[in-house]
């Protein structure tokens, strides 16, 4: 079962539709790992409201990607967890660690985007010349 | 010899006509009965209601009221045998329990009191049919399932409505004892009070959980300053929740710990190093605000008169 990766702004989406096979996910991680790096992506969220059983190979790929794709130069957001599957994660001891979450893909890229503004405001010579962009420079002062 | 056989021809006879009451001649005789009981009907109902008030049964009802409910209770029961069906009878025990029990009346007196008019009615069969034994052994033949059988369906009526009353009292508890409240957008409140057991853990998880999915919170304060004590065991739970509610993407506090609990989860080396906890409530409420980018502040001294 293919997984839909859109690409949205900066960002890529994935859908995960259905439960995935241990080939699916090795699959899906070697597609966005791969896609990451050819769209320049700045944040990656990867949606699973319609899973309702994640195992311990499908957790530790998703922990995977999200270090890949960090090394890659995109933050990674798992969206959709559900509320008993979260539960189910932790008592297993799969708690995603170090990876973020969010409610739903609303959340997911209002995270990115503050993450975006925030690494912005941190490094402001990485700003784009001041010519190129006047609102932002009138914000700026 | 011959005496002692005709005996025991009179009382084989006597054994026969009483094993083998048919089921029309026990119609007729519960008919026969019946008749009895309306004929006395006042003078019965009287006696019963005073045998109540001297086994000091029902104390908490007037005397009028025990002896309304006394002629109706009496009516139902003579209707009940006069027509072998229960269901009126275990309607009308459903309806006295509801009225009766929010006043206190006890199961042993509701019991009681079926009983004595048990007692009551089988001592009047004894009184009229005193000179005919096999009479009398036919009547209470008749008589004794039947009362039995209404006796009964009285006393499981009130239990049941008893025990009925408990479930929805303890569901009532179960939902107040976990709120989940919205004190601002996006930020939610879980205050816990008494003692948390694994099962009121649970709960109060599930409600959690579905508390920031239905709200989409983002901070979640957990104010446990009325929880007296907390095992390993529910220490973790605490902990899981804490991790669960983050893969939904809500940031949770712990407030109000008791030096009592933080010795307990110190000494039994509980990992709260997952979670954020602040002294009390309102600190917690203070730094949910701070993650939700609000500020409070005061624009007046005097807003209120004090």
């Amino acid at each position: 079962m293919d997984v839909p990766v859109l690409k949205q702004g900066p960002y890529l989406i994935a859908t995960v539709q259905s439960a995935l096979t241990d080939a699916d996910l090795a699959q899906l991680r070697r597609t966005l790992v791969e896609q990451v790096g050819r769209y320049r992506s700045r944040g990656l969220i990867v949606d699973v409201t319609a899973v309702d059983v994640l195992d311990s190979f499908a957790c530790r790929t998703l922990r995977d990607i999200a270090h890949m794709t960090g090394f890659r130069g995109a933050e990674t957001v798992i969206v959709g967890i559900h509320a008993d599957l979260a539960f189910a994660m932790v008592q297993l001891g799969l708690s995603l660690e170090g990876v973020a979450t969010a409610l739903d893909l609303e959340e997911g890229l209002a995270y990115l985007n503050r993450k975006q503004r925030a690494a912005k405001a941190a490094a402001p010579g990485l700003r784009p010349p001041a010519g190129k962009s006047p609102t932002r420079d009138r914000r700026g002062h | 010899m011959k005496g002692s056989r005709s005996y025991a021809a009179a009382a084989a006879r006597a054994l026969q006509s009483k094993s083998i009451p048919g089921p029309e001649s026990t119609t007729s005789l519960l008919r026969e009965l019946v008749a009895h009981l309306r004929q006395n009907r006042t003078q019965l109902r009287e006696e019963w209601a005073r045998r109540i008030t001297e086994a000091e049964l029902l104390t908490a009802m007037t005397k009028e009221e025990v002896f309304a409910e006394a002629t109706s209770v009496y009516d139902n029961y003579v209707e009940a045998l006069e027509t072998g069906t229960f269901e009126a009878l275990q309607a009308y025990a459903r309806n006295l329990s509801e009225r009766i029990i929010p006043r206190g009346v006890e199961t042993h007196e509701v019991i009681g009191i079926v009983l004595l008019l048990r007692d009551v009615l089988a001592r009047s069969l004894f009184a009229k049919y005193q000179g005919d034994f096999t009479k009398l052994n036919r009547i209470l033949d008749a008589y004794e399932p039947a009362a039995n059988r209404i006796a009964n369906t009285v006393s499981v009526g009130f239990v049941q409505e008893r025990e009925r009353i408990i479930r929805e009292q303890q569901e009532a508890i179960r939902e107040l004892s976990t709120p989940v409240l919205q004190v601002r957008e996006r930020l939610l409140i879980l205050p816990i009070i008494g003692v948390i057991d694994p099962q009121r853990a649970r709960q109060l998880t599930e409600q959690l959980l579905r508390g920031i999915r239905t709200n989409r919170a983002k901070v979640v304060v957990i104010d446990i300053t009325g929880v007296a004590a907390m095992d390993a065991t529910v220490a973790n739970h605490l902990v899981q929740t804490v991790e669960a509610s983050r893969l939904l993407g809500a940031t949770v506090i712990v407030t109000g710990l008791s030096p009592e609990i933080a010795q307990t989860l110190v000494t039994i080396g509980v990992d709260l190093g997952k979670m954020t906890t602040v002294g009390d409530l309102q600190g917690g409420i203070e730094e949910a605000e701070r993650l939700l980018g609000y500020k409070v502040m005061q624009f007046s001294s005097d807003a209120v008169d004090a």
